[in-house]
């Protein structure tokens, strides 16, 4: 009873709050509520019964990147940025980007279902090991990461350093040593 | 109704109500030893020896006008000093502030003091504290006021620079420890070596307990590293256009901070309720014998707070520069070098 009242108010936030995330005109809104929706995600993992994924989705996104996303929006002072212009065009004449983002809206809809379908397939949808036991507490975590996960976790680590090199290239200005 | 219920809804109470309190004695605090240090009295007129003297701030802030600059975003304007002090206060509640005791044995079973025992409290007092910046940079960019906003971009900066290393000096605690849960934790650090020197883990981490120290005074905004506010360059900071008891949300938000770092630094660093002293004496058995660890918990807390205003008030501002170059460049190598140090002596002394 509990926890599915935990389920239904948490992910109706988690929703909630990402819906209104896209259709705020105030940048600084936006980010306010992404914080939320993080924090309503943190709220299901805990009703998952692991603990210790909610604690780092509220320290690393909701605490260290969404601070990162302040100090950008803040530093850029972008509130209300063109806000009159955009309201002219009709959404579906917009330029460029804009239409590519339907297009990309339409897959992320598409592969939602799909993923929905595979998952009502499954006999339990948490995810457990090859033995069926949960893994939740932290000990276990780190040893199936770096034992049976490890190639994916290594994966991941070089795709972020990548990312983060590209980010430093991409942000240098041509002629700075 | 359940007793032992009952009896850890008091146990929460009291935690609030000594968090409520604490701001108050610390502002009095604070006043009391600057005066000492600089060779005055500090506040004396009302009550004895000015002892009333928070109760009079606190009456005078509520009778003041809220304003509201014309400009500021109406509703993150209100939202940031509920934000940093609700913050405050939740970050407290998986700090545990004594052993276990019965009350005299009124209860049939043990009740732990603090607030709720969690396996992951530690990460989840750091989770809530590193909301409570947003209380901060809202405020600052919702007053619509460049000072203000200078404070809240300072403040986000700072606060992502040293909840690194912060972070980082923990990681070390919890490796020792083997274990995420803040009792448990402090319960590794009981007994004595050699029959005289407590368990306590700043003998095996003075590193940490620096590296821990210098980012905890960073993350709650304290002279020398106020950038956030820095009267000497921004007015009042993040803080400018704030009034009556939004403004004083402020300081109480900041007050709680630091209990909750002194709190934390206790129970990691200091051994919490075990061993009065860095050596020891014939009171810890007498502490042990009427279980009254939450004495010397308390104790400690002052002694660290103590500290916190005293190095306000001797120790001379940084730059802000100099500030994240000592974050990034001394403090977090510092810290990222402590971790592998402890990793490599676990895995060598328990393998």
């Amino acid at each position: 009873m509990l926890e599915s009242l935990l389920f239904y108010v948490m992910s109706g936030l988690a929703v909630g709050a990402s819906a209104l995330v896209i259709g705020q005109r105030n940048p600084m809104y936006s980010v306010m509520l992404l914080i939320v929706a993080f924090a309503a995600l943190a709220g299901l993992y805990i009703g998952l019964d692991a603990p210790f994924v909610a604690m780092a989705q509220m320290i690393i996104y909701a605490g260290a990147i969404m601070v990162l996303f302040l100090f950008v929006v803040m530093l850029l002072n972008a509130a209300q940025e063109d806000a009159a212009e955009w309201d002219r065009t009709h959404p579906l004449r917009r330029p460029g980007f804009a239409r590519i983002g339907v297009v990309l809206a339409l897959l992320f809809v598409v592969e939602l279902g799909w993923a929905l379908a595979k998952v009502a397939a499954l006999a339990s949808p948490v995810a457990g090991r090859a033995d069926g036991a949960v893994v939740g507490s932290v000990r276990e975590m780190g040893r199936v990461l770096f034992s049976q996960y490890s190639f994916a976790f290594e994966a991941t680590s070089i795709l972020i350093l990548v990312a983060m090199v590209g980010a430093v290239v991409l942000a240098r200005r041509e002629g700075d040593a | 109704m359940n007793v032992q219920l009952l009896a850890q809804f008091i146990v929460i109470f009291a935690a609030f109500f000594l968090l409520v309190n604490m701001s108050a004695v610390l502002v009095l605090a604070e006043r009391k030893v600057m005066g000492f240090m600089q060779q005055r009295y500090g506040p004396y007129l009302v009550g004895p020896h000015g002892m009333l003297q928070p109760f009079a701030d606190i009456l005078k802030l509520l009778m003041k006008e809220e304003l509201r600059p014309k400009g500021a975003d109406k509703w993150l304007f209100t939202l940031a000093p509920v934000l940093a002090v609700t913050t405050a206060f939740a970050a407290f509640a998986t700090v545990p502030f004594g052993g276990q005791t019965t009350l005299f044995g009124l209860l049939d079973q043990p009740l732990k003091l603090g607030a709720a025992d969690v396996n992951v409290g530690v990460l989840v007092i750091f989770a809530i504290t590193s909301m409570g910046v947003y209380g901060i940079v809202l405020a600052g960019w919702s007053s619509n006021s460049k000072y203000a906003l200078f404070g809240g971009l300072r403040a986000s900066a700072q606060m992502i620079s040293y909840e690194l290393s912060y972070a980082t000096a923990l990681a070390a605690i919890i490796m020792l420890a083997g274990s995420m849960s803040v009792r448990e934790m402090v319960d590794t650090q009981a007994g004595y070596w050699f029959g005289v020197i407590p368990k306590w883990y700043v003998f095996i981490q003075p590193v940490g307990f620096i590296i821990y120290f210098i980012a905890g005074v960073a993350e709650t905004n304290r002279a020398p590293f106020d950038f956030p506010e820095a009267e000497q360059e921004l007015v009042a900071g993040f803080n400018t256009e704030y009034s009556s008891v939004r403004f004083a949300l402020f300081p109480q938000a900041e007050y709680i901070n630091m209990v909750t770092v002194a709190a934390v630094a206790t129970d990691l660093f200091l051994g919490g309720w075990h061993g009065l002293l860095p050596f020891r004496t014939p009171l810890d058995g007498l502490i042990e014998y009427w279980n009254v660890g939450w004495l010397v918990f308390f104790a400690k807390i002052g002694g660290i707070l103590f500290f916190y205003i005293w190095m306000r008030w001797t120790v001379p501002r940084y730059r802000y520069d100099q500030l994240m170059k000592f974050g990034w460049k001394w403090l977090l190598p510092a810290s990222v070098l402590n971790l592998l140090a402890t990793a490599a002596a676990v895995l060598y002394f328990n393998a």
